[in-house]
C-alpha cells in the first residue's frame, strides 16, 4: 500500500466477509426447504430467505466493489483519498442500511420485486450513501496529477451503476412496464456496467500482478468493455421475451445475448493471455489465480451457461425454473465474487503487511470452494433440466416434480458443504492477516519485486 | 496493431449506437405495451391486487410471467388452470389444501383482498406473452394410444367438483392423487353422513387432511346428489 488512506478498504472487505458468510447461511436455510425440510418456515419463510440470501450478494459485492475503488483509485491517482472521513460515515452508512432492510426482510418490510427488495424510504438512503461514495472518489480522481484508463473505467462504472438503480425506484401499476424498468437496473447493472467495475480491478490486478506494460493492458480494457456494450445493452432483450414486449425482442434478444459472451471470453483470454506473458513473477501467486480464475469462471457461469439458457427456443422451456439458478449461481460467483475475491487477497498482505498467500491454505481455499461452487452448478443443472421435462414438457403438477427433484437438493447440499469449506478457510486467512498496518504504507509492491529479484 | 486511441473510439462508438438502438426500441416498445397487456382493462382492484402481490413479495417463492423465485408454482396461467372458486378456497387457507406439503403462508385476506388478487391473476393471464408458459408438448405422446379421453361422467359433474374437488380426488382415473379416489363413494356414504362430512370434515374424523372448505347448504346438497346417485360408474 502506498497511501495511508487505502486502508479504509479494510472496512469494505470485512463487511464483504461477514454479509458473505450470512448469505451462505441462508443458501442451506433454501436448499433444506426444498429437500423438504422446511422447519424455519414459521420464522424464515422462503421468500423471506431468497430476498435475504440475493439481497446479501448484492450488497456484499458492492462493498466489495466499494473498497476495491478505494484501494484502487488513491493508487492510481497518485495520491491520498479526498475524505477519508466521509469514507468511513459512508461505509456505516451502508452497514445501518443493509442491516435495516435485512432485518425489515424478516417482518414482510419489503418491495417485492426481485433482487429490488428493498423498501423504498431505503433506496434513498441508498441513493445518498452511493453518492457520497462518488463524490469522494470523484474528487480524488479530479484533483490528481494522473488520470489512468483503469481509473476512468471503474468510474465510469460506478457512476453509471448508480444513474442505473433509479429507474428501478419508478412505480408502475402495469406489471410489464414494472418489469421492462426493473431489468434496466438487474440486467443493465451484472451484464453491462458492473462488467467495467470487473474490467477495471481485473486490469488493475493484471497490472500489478503479472508486470506487463501497463498500455497493453489498458487497451484490451477499452476493447473488452466496448464488447460488453455491444452486445449487453441490446442483450436486455433476453429479458423481454415473454413479459408482453413486443415479439422483436425474441430477434434481437437472441442475436445480441448469442454476442454476449464475447466479452468474457475476452475476459478470459485476456487474463490468461497477460499471465502468461507476464515476466514479473509476484509472490502472491493465488491472488493471481483468483483474477486469472475469474476471468475463465465469468466466462463459463456469465457468458456460456448464459448463452445456452438465453437461445429463444431454448428460454422458452427453461424461463423461469431451477435452470436459471443454475446459470445465476456460476455467472456471480465467477464474474463478481470472485473478482471481489481477488481484489481481498491481493489487498490484505499490501495492507497489513503480512505475507499470508504462502502454504496450503490459500490454495485449498480457492480450488475448494470453486469445485464445490462448479458442483453446486452441476446439481442446479440436473434439477433444472428434470423439471423443464417433467413440469414444461409433460405437464406434470408442480408440486409432484418438486418431489422429484429433493434428491438433486441433497447433491446441492453437499456440494455447497464443499464450498463453505472453502470460503472458511478464505474467511480464516482474512481474519488471520489482522487490521492494516500504517508501518505497511509505502512498502506497496516494491517488496514483492525484491522478493522476486531475490529468488532469481 | 489497433492502438489504444482506436480501442477507445471502439468503445465511445459501440456504447452510443447501442444505447440509441436501445432507447428507440424502448419508445416503441412501450407504446406497444398498452395494448398487448389490454392496459385498458387494468381495473382498480387489479391494482390494488398487484399491490398484495408486491407487499408480500410473492415473486420471492412464485414466478410471474417467469419472473421470481422456482419454490412455488409458476401463476401467469393460474385462473385458466385453477379456477377462481378453486382459487378463493385456497387463498383463505393455503395450507389446508395441501396438507403435509410445501407450505405458503396464510396471509389471513380478506374476501376483498382475495377477489383483488384474482382481478390482478385475472389480468395476467390475459396478457400477450409470445406464448409463455409454453403447452406440454410430449404428453400425448408418453400417454399413448390407451390414454383416457376427457369423461362424460366428469363434464356433467357439479362446477364445483371440477373446479375444486377433482384438485384433490379422482373420478374414473382423473383428478389428484392427494385425497382417495371417490369411485365407491356411494358404497360408503349415506346422504347425511357425506353432508356432515363435507360441512366439516374434522369433527366428522379428527386430524383428516381434508379442509374445511366452507361450501353453501346448497352446493353441498348438489354434490352430495351427484357422488352418490348421479354419477355413474364407467
Amino acid at each position: 500500500m502506498k497511501y495511508s488512506s487505502q486502508r479504509i478498504a479494510y472496512l469494505f472487505f470485512a463487511t464483504s466477509m461477514l454479509l458473505l458468510s450470512l448469505q451462505i447461511i441462508y443458501g442451506f436455510v433454501m436448499a433444506f426447504a426444498h429437500m423438504g425440510y422446511d422447519v424455519l418456515h414459521p420464522a424464515i419463510a422462503f421468500n423471506t430467505a431468497r430476498a435475504t440470501h440475493t439481497n446479501l450478494l448484492v450488497v456484499w459485492l458492492l462493498s466489495g466493489f466499494m473498497g476495491a475503488a478505494y484501494y484502487i483509485i488513491p493508487e492510481e491517482s497518485e495520491r491520498e483519498l479526498w475524505s477519508p472521513r466521509l469514507a468511513v460515515v459512508q461505509w456505516a452508512a451502508l452497514v445501518v442500511v443493509g442491516v435495516t432492510a435485512i432485518i425489515g426482510f424478516h417482518f414482510n418490510w419489503w418491495e417485492g420485486r426481485k433482487f429490488l427488495e428493498i423498501p423504498r424510504p431505503l433506496d434513498y438512503l441508498v441513493v445518498v450513501d452511493v453518492l457520497a461514495f462518488l463524490l469522494n472518489i470523484v474528487m480524488t480522481a479530479w484533483k490528481a496529477p494522473r488520470l489512468s484508463t483503469t481509473s476512468i473505467v471503474l468510474i465510469g462504472g460506478l457512476t453509471s451503476a448508480a444513474l442505473l438503480y433509479l429507474p428501478g425506484m419508478i412505480t408502475f401499476a402495469n406489471q410489464v412496464r414494472d418489469s421492462y424498468f426493473r431489468w434496466w437496473v438487474v440486467h443493465l447493472w451484472v451484464e453491462g456496467v458492473w462488467e467495467l467495475i470487473m474490467g477495471s480491478i481485473l486490469s488493475y490486478l493484471l497490472i500489478k500482478l503479472t508486470g506487463v506494460d501497463r498500455e497493453v493492458i489498458e487497451k484490451w480494457l477499452y476493447i473488452i468493455v466496448g464488447l460488453t456494450f455491444l452486445s449487453g445493452i441490446l442483450g436486455t432483450g433476453h429479458h423481454y421475451y415473454w413479459i408482453g414486449t413486443p415479439k422483436y425482442w425474441l430477434a434481437v434478444g437472441g442475436v445480441f445475448s448469442a454476442l454476449e459472451p464475447l466479452a468474457f471470453l475476452g475476459m478470459a483470454i485476456y487474463s490468461v493471455a497477460m499471465m502468461r506473458k507476464g515476466g514479473r513473477r509476484h509472490p502472491n501467486k493465488v491472488a493471481l489465480a483468483w483474477t486469472v480464475g475469474c476471468g475463465i469462471m465469468s466466462f463459463v457461469g456469465a457468458g456460456f451457461l448464459g448463452f445456452a439458457h438465453t437461445i429463444p427456443g431454448v428460454n422458452k422451456w427453461t424461463h423461469g425454473t431451477l435452470v436459471t439458478a443454475m446459470h445465476g449461481h456460476l455467472a456471480f460467483w465467477g464474474a463478481y465474487a470472485m473478482i471481489v475475491l481477488a481484489v481481498i487477497a491481493y489487498a490484505m498482505p499490501q495492507l497489513t503487511g503480512r505475507t499470508l498467500y504462502k502454504g496450503w491454505m490459500p490454495e485449498w481455499a480457492f480450488w475448494t470452494s470453486n469445485i464445490g461452487m462448479i458442483a453446486m452448478t452441476g446439481a442446479f443443472a440436473v434439477a433444472g433440466v428434470a423439471q423443464v421435462y417433467l413440469e414444461r414438457k409433460s405437464g406434470l403438477d408442480f408440486l409432484a416434480v418438486q418431489k422429484e427433484l429433493e434428491v438433486h437438493f441433497l447433491g446441492l447440499v453437499l456440494a455447497a458443504t464443499l464450498f463453505t469449506v472453502g470460503i472458511t478457510l478464505y474467511i480464516i486467512i482474512f481474519i488471520r492477516h489482522g487490521l492494516p498496518q500504517l508501518s505497511a504504507v509505502g512498502a506497496g509492491d516494491a517488496r514483492a519485486d525484491a522478493t522476486d529479484e531475490a529468488s532469481n | 496493431m489497433l492502438a489504444k486511441s482506436q480501442a477507445k473510439w471502439f468503445f465511445l462508438g459501440g456504447t452510443t449506437l447501442f444505447s440509441a438502438a436501445f432507447l428507440a426500441l424502448t419508445v416503441d416498445s412501450l407504446g406497444q405495451v398498452a395494448g398487448r397487456s389490454h392496459e385498458a382493462e387494468l381495473s382498480e382492484s387489479a391494482i390494488r391486487g398487484k399491490m398484495i402481490w408486491d407487499h408480500n413479495n410473492c415473486m420471492g417463492c412464485h414466478t410471474l410471467l417467469g419472473e421470481g423465485a422456482y419454490y412455488a408454482p409458476e401463476l401467469t396461467r393460474v385462473v385458466e388452470r385453477r379456477g377462481k372458486e378453486w382459487m378463493r378456497l385456497f387463498l383463505h387457507d393455503p395450507e389446508a389444501m395441501f396438507p403435509g406439503q410445501r407450505r405458503m403462508i396464510n396471509y389471513h385476506f380478506t374476501d376483498a383482498q382475495i377477489d383483488d388478487v384474482i382481478a390482478f391473476f385475472d389480468w395476467i393471464g390475459k396478457i400477450d406473452t409470445n406464448g409463455f408458459p409454453p403447452r406440454p408438448d410430449i404428453t400425448a405422446a408418453a400417454a399413448g394410444p390407451g390414454a383416457a379421453p376427457p369423461s362424460a361422467m366428469l363434464a356433467a359433474a357439479p362446477a364445483t367438483f371440477k373446479t375444486v374437488c377433482i384438485a384433490c380426488h379422482t373420478v374414473g382415473g382423473q383428478g389428484g392423487r392427494v385425497g382417495p379416489a371417490l369411485d365407491d363413494v356411494a358404497s360408503r356414504y349415506t346422504p347425511e353422513k357425506l353432508d356432515s362430512w363435507l360441512a366439516d370434515p374434522a369433527s366428522v374424523k379428527p386430524g383428516t387432511a381434508m379442509p374445511k372448505l366452507g361450501l353453501s347448504p346448497a352446493v353441498r346438497s348438489e354434490l352430495t346428489q351427484w357422488l352418490l346417485h348421479s354419477k355413474v360408474s364407467p
